[in-house]
């Protein structure tokens, strides 16, 4: 128990002080799950929205595609995006490999299938005849999509926490294409299990207690969008 | 007649192999109220989304105003109408937001919404729920929610898809007296689709029949409900009695047509030997005890036979009788019913004027 409750106090300390190399790697980690989240958003969105609301040949097979995505192993992406970015593999010449771009393109991997499949169902649920409807009151197409997204605000939000939860959590493939090089492609779960399998339980569990409360706060913050359910369209008085 | 508003012409919709849809010409005039009956499947919400360039025809043309409505270039006119469907599917929001959507999609400011939104809102009585969640509305008020956001708008053309039949009879019923009293007052274009004759009959000014995707009739709604031109119509519009027989004889003025247990006198243009349907609606029939009918009546046809069958209908019953083989239907107030002595099993005579039946060719 001694070694958890002094992981704790280090934690706290380590946090604290502001440790600038826990710092580094908070920031690291932010910066490369949160542009993946982001790209995963701009790209599975559109790509959810399209497979939901659209029929076209083919169709199955991509919502069998995006099923299958969503529960990829990170260790399997992260062999492929290796593959992929290895000096001689297909992609070699950009020189990625080892670098936060290679973390970014494996996490996008991972979220994409995950926000595209979450978009898809919830807008699987809203009623079919709704955009008739809304189009049957004069909506352009550009306005109906944005009143579909925000019926379906609340499935749509879960379809992000789902995606920066996958993605700053996993630890395979950002191991793999990122290499946990220190001071670049370190984060917080490539430095968690470092210092794990060198006995630094201290600040092991500093770095989880930090991933923890920031999967916490962003929950967080997002659950409160989710919730808030008030229109933006005051009523004149 | 006014200037057409909407014309459709060469219609035809596929869905797969399928023909939903196909005529030659359906024209809505300007302050017309349109009715498109039909039973479930004839294709009645297929048209509606036509004529709200909602869905593409597979062949076909659709006019707005005497121009011809160019594939992609609908919104502009979309926005000069307004569609109310069956189930009322509104946003997650109070009852005024969902009511104002159309306007705020059109683009107007907050204060010219408001002008436009309160008066609908009174005058379809939902003015007090306009803070209320519109997902705690009942069936009754959601339509009412959806018809304040249509009639907003000011279209040129409203639609209406079946706007009744999701509703429980008394919210059914007050808003069709309030419909009605809204869409006089309006003199809006108005076009509506329902398979409830009484609805049709009670708003349209003309009537389209619509059949296994073909407009078997359209005419004023008087004209189609007593005269419908074929058996498939008449069954449609009500006409409960279809006696099928054959024209005997050929007088000035007057046809006697045989039947099955019996023959009638009837007016039309006919040959002897031709088969006809005989049709008669249940409130042209009078019954009476026999000996006790009134013999020096006009009444040219009188029928006598058993009561097989007497049913409660709303304000009056409906009788069933077997004369020889044939049967009718006919409409009895309840006081009549009491006083005549007529009863299930009883004999009874079946009298109604030459001029009640219409005539059907059959082919």
């Amino acid at each position: 128990m001694g070694l958890i409750f002094d992981g704790i106090r280090e934690a706290f300390r380590l946090i604290l002080t502001a440790d600038s190399e826990v710092l580094g790697i908070t920031w690291l980690s932010l910066q490369i799950s949160g542009t993946a989240t982001l790209l995963s958003l701009i790209l599975g969105m559109p790509l959810g929205i399209g497979v939901a609301l659209g029929r076209f040949p083919g169709r199955n097979f991509i919502v069998s595609l995006i099923n299958t995505g969503m529960g990829l192993p990170p260790v399997v992406v992260g062999l492929f995006v290796t593959i992929f970015l290895w000096r001689s593999g297909p992609l070699g010449f950009l020189e990625l490999l080892y670098t936060p771009a290679a973390m970014i393109i494996a996490q996008i991997v991972i979220a994409l299938p995950i926000v595209a499949g979450l978009t898809m169902a919830a807008f699987q649920t809203l009623n079919p005849n709704l955009s008739l409807q809304l189009l049957g009151i004069g909506a352009s197409r550009l306005q109906l999509l944005w009143l579909l997204c925000r019926e379906a605000k609340l499935p749509l939000l879960a379809a992000v926490m789902a995606g920066f939860g996958g993605v700053i959590s996993e630890v395979g493939a950002s191991m793999m294409v990122g290499g946990n090089i220190r001071g670049q492609t370190r984060v917080l779960t490539t430095a968690t299990v470092l210092e794990t399998g060198k006995g630094n339980f201290e600040i092991a569990i500093a770095l989880g207690s930090i991933l923890l409360l920031i999967t916490f706060a962003v929950n967080l913050i997002l659950t409160h969008i989710q919730q808030r359910e008030q229109l933006r369209w005051p009523k004149p008085s | 007649m006014a200037e057409a508003l909407l014309n459709l012409q060469d219609i035809r919709v596929r869905y797969g192999d399928l023909t939903a849809l196909q005529f030659s010409s359906l024209a809505v005039h300007g302050g017309e109220i349109l009715a498109i009956i039909g039973p479930n499947g004839a294709g009645k919400s297929t048209m509606l989304r036509l004529m709200g360039l909602l869905q593409q025809p597979s062949e076909g043309k659709v006019f707005f105003r005497g121009n011809l409505v160019a594939h992609g270039e609908g919104l502009s006119i979309r926005r000069r109408m307004a569609s109310v469907f069956q189930e009322p599917l509104l946003l997650n929001a109070s009852v005024y937001e969902n009511a104002a959507l159309g306007l705020k999609l059109r683009g107007l400011d907050r204060r010219s919404v408001d002008q436009r939104i309160r008066p609908w809102l009174e005058r379809l009585r939902i003015a007090h729920l306009a803070d209320r969640r519109a997902r705690s509305l009942s069936g009754g008020e959601a339509q009412r929610t959806s018809l304040a956001r249509a009639m907003a708008l000011d279209p040129e053309l409203l639609l209406l898809d079946e706007p009744f039949s999701s509703l429980d009879p008394p919210a059914r019923e007050d808003l069709l007296v309030d419909l009605e009293t809204i869409l006089r007052k309006s003199t809006v274009t108005t076009v509506f689709v329902t398979h409830d004759r009484d609805e049709a009959f009670m708003l349209a000014d003309r009537v389209a029949v619509l059949i296994d995707g073909r407009i078997l009739q359209l005419g004023a709604a008087a004209e189609v409900f007593a005269r419908p031109i074929n058996e498939e119509v008449a069954r449609f519009v009500g006409v409960d009695t279809k006696i099928p027989g054959v024209v005997e004889k050929v007088r000035v003025g007057l046809t006697e047509v045989t039947f099955n247990g019996g023959n009638a006198a009837v007016v039309g243009d006919l040959r002897p030997g031709e088969r006809v349907i005989l049709c008669l609606r249940p409130e042209d029939i009078t019954l009476s005890i026999p000996g006790r009918e009134d013999l020096k009546s006009s009444v040219r046809n009188r029928l006598a036979g058993k009561v097989v069958k007497i049913i409660p209908w709303g304000s009056h019953y409906r009788v069933a009788l077997e004369c020889g083989g044939t049967r009718l239907i006919a409409f009895i107030l309840r006081p009549s019913l009491l006083e005549s002595g007529i009863q299930e099993g009883g004999d009874v005579v079946a009298s109604f004027k030459a001029t009640a039946v219409h005539v059907i060719r059959r082919n």
